[in-house]
């Protein structure tokens, strides 16, 4: 495990980037994460997703899939991919300081 | 002895290049035939990876729209499911192995085929039928859902898969 900087805030990293501990990740934070991947510019609709998928991350202790999203997330499959066009879940789930979904869907 | 050869000798070894590109055909028409490439393309666009599907013979049954909703497990001849071949070939047999493993499947969050092809078409994934397999089978355009972007010759499909990598299911 190692640390990372993003706005001022020192955070707990895994080798892949993804955060270790979401309670350290802050808004702030979540803007230069995006940077990281390409994401210039956060949207309200960008938010939308990042919030959902904090608060399922918290709720029920893993990320949603894409397919959870499309459905719950208020935001369609079709525009996730707009959204976070390296794929919606690992790269929202990166901003959203919350660990890589897994399973294959 | 046999050694490998190392194809640029004096250098490296060159760090593994990620796949930008999958071009994946789907041939059989069968459940266990068809979920693979389904969570293969969907997996792939996950990882922001291109994707192309390509639908031929039986696999064209995944995107026909009164077909999709109705692909079985193959209870014969499918010896990965541990039914004897004769209790395999009675009257229900496929239905029920299909309602098992659509059950499962379901508890995964592994949607339904129709549902799938939708989820997939919103991904990005670029969907065709295969020219020769819609000629011989006498289907039309109208058969396929509308996330058929169009039906290609082999010819037009070598050239969508140029430089990416070719999975055939």
């Amino acid at each position: 495990m190692s640390t990372a900087t993003y706005a001022g805030v020192t955070v707990d990293v895994n080798d892949e980037g993804f955060l270790e501990r979401p309670e350290q990740w802050t808004r702030d934070v979540a803007v230069e994460l995006a940077r990281a991947d390409g994401i210039a510019e956060l949207t309200e609709r960008h938010w939308q997703v990042i919030e959902f998928m904090r608060q399922e991350f918290f709720a029920k202790g893993t990320g949603p899939t894409v397919r959870a999203l499309g459905k719950s997330s208020g935001v369609s499959v079709k525009e996730l991919y707009q959204l976070f066009p390296k794929g919606p879940a690992k790269t929202a789930a990166h901003i959203a300081g919350i660990p890589k979904p897994k399973g294959c869907i | 002895m046999t050694t490998q050869t190392d194809a640029n000798p004096g250098t490296a070894p060159a760090a593994a290049v990620p796949i930008a590109k999958v071009s994946i055909i789907v041939s059989k028409g069968s459940l266990e035939g068809i979920y693979p490439a389904l969570i293969l393309a969907n997996g792939a666009r996950a990882e922001g990876i291109e994707v192309n599907l390509f639908f031929t013979f039986f696999g064209m049954d995944a995107v026909h729209r009164k077909r999709m909703d109705h692909v079985k497990v193959a209870t014969v001849g499918n010896p990965g499911l541990h039914i004897p071949t004769l209790l395999g070939g009675l009257p229900g047999m496929s239905a029920l192995a299909t309602h098992f493993m659509s059950k499962k499947m379901e508890e995964l969050d592994i949607p339904p085929i129709p549902e799938f092809i939708e989820m997939i078409g919103d991904t990005g994934a670029g969907m065709y039928a295969c020219r020769a397999s819609v000629d011989m089978f006498g289907l039309e355009r109208d058969d396929f859902v509308p996330q058929i972007a169009d039906i290609i010759t082999v010819g037009d499909f070598y050239a969508m898969a140029a430089g990416g990598q070719i999975i055939f299911t």
